[in-house]
């Protein structure tokens, strides 16, 4: 049985709640990024500066003066008319919006594009980008994948040296150490709100619907953070003031998502099938750094550190501990408060289906109830995952296990 | 179908990974250490100089698919849960593995006594070894081959390279073998790896010439099976490439053509530059593709993948740890798009090929991510038309014979159109 969850007893929102979604909505849905657009007519001289997912040290890019914007495609609210023209088939769908974004001078605002080591598709973008826009500053981001941190943090403290090196000969910008330090503390607090944002969620989720979060972490994605703070702030605040009732749902971790996006259709139909999504990979990059950033010492080296030292796991990253994998998902679930995962993973999305197989065996051997199925950022029928995250919801509810 | 002519190197060959495997199988019992790597950024003459064996997942995987084994194997893992968006290598290895992991000569593979995971140019590879990890239960040592994003091996890069060898991969070799680093070993296999690499790029060079001695992708695939797996670094690779050369000099000598599966190829009509892995569960199939129409790959990229020597490169025994590192960064899949792009159109135009073709495979996005552009790019630079197919790795399931072959003719009438038009 799906469950119902709109109707007659859609529960109202208060004016603040609702003007903060409303701006995040509207930041998300623009793909023309007025908001961009606009911060640059604003500050005369500034740029901004675009990354894909999943992690890049924003910190570099606003440290020098730009804006950092996160490039995560079109989702459903494009048509790709020349990106399909540089995939084949067998490639995911998420290059080919980035493709048709840049291609249609959507993208036109950005003087640096910098791509992260995901996956061999972004890292081969990156090549594609010198070629195809040979006035933008592009960088391909190597985060150190070996397990040692000396040698780990070595090497990623001369990878953002030369990061903060070659962003200044484009803004105009040599960040300064109390420059970094500026930076890195407005980072840590974005990241401190974004885990408040998640850990209110964790703890009452219908006071937090996901639908809701996500637009306002995509937004977050390409205003300033001190904007995006300030918004969430006001959230938060309005979140307190206007509690919600909860429902009889099931608690579910979404897993699998940190690239290519899933359509908001997806999101809300997950939700609306009866499952409150209680953790989640979507735009992993906003807090991929999972504890704050030292603000003494040498800002590099602190980034540096910080990074090696992270206590974040991820598709992305090398896993060390040969038991890493398979205890993963019951670490998460039992963090969340959860009843059960979703596998919700792009087609063709190699970090995340190679990772499923181990992910999924060390839950199932936990006893953990879970579900797979993928999507593309720009699916449009959502009836099929509504009805399977249903009745993975409803059996949860009736046996605990699917 | 007859039996396949083979040139007297694929002979020797044949015997060699006969032997080779034949070791592997009774490595345990011999206390031989055995260790796992992949092939582009493999560290074989390290491995060697521990006196261990090195076994590379690919080159199982590929003979594999040459049996006719693969589909098998890949079915397998998806039922097991491996999706089939992914690499079929990775798939085909799993399923092997669960079937009693027989290499392709029919006798049991030994278990690693230590994944070596060089991270060369492939995100998969890294998977591939956790994956693996949780298959064998056994230590695993990461080498980080950073990206050549900028299209040089940056100098910061390269001593993050050296000091991983130094401070991880040595230490693990010596605790997984009990035996202690020693240099002048290294610096003596890395000798003769280069003495194999000078007669390895005088052979796949020998497609500058008309008619070509041979076929640089096809045949090509087992001219470089030995030093992209076990055998650089060791007397018998030396002999090998002595042997090849001669092969191919006396070939060209007589003006002969390769030796393909089905006769020698000495009318050669087209001269052909190619991208992208081969399919290997039709080889023979989509060799006589080409064969039959008198085309002759003079050129292609999949021969660097486990190695770049025709610009220049050797490994050098003066400095083991940064020539190590130095080849790895090299690999033709840790190149940019820009430099993939270049040495195309270079192979285009120093070898005077009529065309060029990308195969893609639906397996590997380290190749096939970018190829239309790589199509394009290397078109308005040679001003020669390419053509594009795809196919896969090891999945029996994607390799459409007809399609092939209608896009294969279809290329080589629009080669003599173009003839005809200049002539004209």
């Amino acid at each position: 049985m799906v469950r119902e969850t709109f109707g007659s007893d859609e529960q109202q929102e208060g004016p603040t709640r609702a003007a903060v979604v409303d701006w995040a909505r509207d930041v998300y849905d623009d793909l023309d990024f007025t908001a961009v657009r606009r911060w640059l007519e604003a500050n005369p001289g500034r740029k901004a500066g675009g990354y894909l997912p999943v992690y890049v040290p924003r910190e570099v890019l606003h440290a020098t003066g730009f804006l950092p914007v996160g490039i995560h495609g079109a989702g459903d609210r494009l048509e790709i008319i020349r990106g399909d023209a540089f995939y084949q088939s067998y490639i995911c769908h998420l290059p080919r919006s980035i493709i048709e974004l840049a291609q249609s001078g959507r993208l036109d605002m950005l003087s640096a594009v910098l791509f992260p080591s995901t996956c061999d598709v972004i890292r081969n973008l990156s090549g594609m980008w010198k070629l195809l826009y040979p006035d933008i500053y592009v960088r391909y981001i190597d985060v150190p994948q070996t397990p040692d941190p000396a040698a780990g943090a070595d090497f990623w403290e001369g990878e953002l040296r030369r990061l903060l090196h070659d962003l200044a000969l484009v803004s105009g910008h040599q960040a300064t150490d109390q420059d970094l330090r500026e930076t890195i503390r407005v980072y840590n607090e974005m990241r401190d709100m974004i885990r408040t944002l998640y850990r209110v969620r964790q703890e009452r989720p219908w006071d937090v619907p996901t639908e809701e979060l996500y637009v306002l972490l995509r937004a977050g994605e390409v205003v300033p953070p001190e904007e995006f703070i300030a918004q969430a702030r006001r959230y938060l605040g309005a979140v307190e003031a206007e509690p919600r009732r909860p429902r009889d749902n099931s608690r579910v971790i979404v897993v699998g998502a940190f690239c290519e996006q899933p359509p908001l259709g997806l999101i809300k139909s997950i939700e609306r099938a009866g499952c409150y999504i209680v953790d989640d990979d979507f735009i992993l990059g906003n807090r991929f750094l999972a504890n704050d950033v030292s603000l003494t010492g040498d800002p590099v080296r602190a980034l540096a550190e910080a990074f090696v030292h992270n206590d974040m796991r991820t598709s992305v990253l090398y896993e060390g501990d040969p038991r890493g994998k398979k205890q993963l998902m019951a670490q998460r679930v039992a963090a969340a408060n959860a009843d059960g995962i979703i596998f919700a993973t792009p087609s063709f999305c190699d970090p995340a289906l190679l990772d499923q197989p181990m992910l999924r065996t060390g839950a199932e051997q936990a006893g953990i109830p879970c579900i797979a199925f993928k999507y593309a950022e720009n699916t449009g029928q959502f009836q099929q995952f509504r009805e399977q995250a249903g009745t993975f919801a409803d059996s949860i509810k009736l046996w605990g296990v699917v | 179908m007859a039996e396949a002519l083979k040139d007297r190197s694929m002979v020797l060959q044949k015997e060699m990974l006969a032997n080779y495997f034949a070791r592997l199988e009774q490595a345990p019992e011999k206390g031989e250490p055995v260790v796992y790597t992949f092939v582009p950024g493999n560290l074989v003459e390290l491995i060697r100089s521990f006196d261990a064996l090195p076994v590379l997942p690919e080159i199982n995987a590929l003979q594999s698919g040459m049996r006719k084994l693969s589909g098998d194997y890949i079915m397998e893992a998806e039922r097991s849960g491996h999706s089939e968006d992914v690499c079929t290598y990775v798939k085909c290895d799993i399923g092997m593995m669960r079937n009693g992991n027989l290499g392709p000569s029919g006798k049991k593979l030994p278990k690693p006594d230590l994944l070596l995971l060089s991270y060369t140019g492939c995100y998969t590879f890294m998977k591939w070894f956790e994956l693996l990890r949780e298959e064998y239960d056994c230590p695993t040592v990461m080498f980080h081959v950073p990206y050549q994003g900028d299209g040089v091996l940056e100098p910061e890069h390269r001593e993050y390279m050296i000091r991983q060898l130094r401070e991880q991969v040595i230490p693990a070799l010596e605790k997984a073998t009990g035996r202690a680093y020693d240099e002048e070993k290294l610096k003596e296999r890395l000798r003769l790896s280069a003495q194999a690499e000078d007669d390895l790029v005088a052979v796949l060079q020998a497609g500058k010439q008309r008619p070509s001695p041979i076929d640089g992708y096809f045949g090509a695939v087992y001219y470089v099976g030995p030093i992209f797996s076990a055998f650089r670094g060791t007397q018998e690779g030396v002999d090998y490439y002595r042997a090849l050369r001669e092969e191919v000099e006396e070939r060209a000598a007589e003006g002969l053509g390769p030796v393909t599966p089905d006769g020698p190829l000495n009318d050669q009509r087209y001269r052909l530059v190619v991208e992208g892995p081969p399919n290997w569960t039709s080889f023979r199939d989509f060799w006589k593709m080409f064969s039959d129409e008198g085309a002759v790959v003079v050129a292609s990229t999949y021969t660097k993948v486990g190695g770049t020597y025709d610009f220049g490169f050797r490994h050098d025994p003066n400095d083991p740890l940064g020539t190590m590192a130095d080849y790895c960064s090299g690999c033709y899949t840790n190149l940019n798009l820009p430099a993939r792009i270049e040495m195309l159109a270079r192979y285009v135009k120093e070898y005077e090929a009529d065309g060029f073709l990308i195969n893609s495979v639906k397996s590997c996005n380290s190749f096939s991510a970018g190829q239309l552009m790589i199509l394009r790019e290397v078109e308005k630079r040679t001003g020669i038309p390419g053509a594009f197919i795809e196919s896969d790795l090891v999945d029996p399931r994607y390799f459409s014979a007809a399609n092939i072959k209608n896009r294969l003719e279809s290329y080589f009438q629009m080669i003599d159109a173009r003839r005809r038009g200049k002539s004209a």
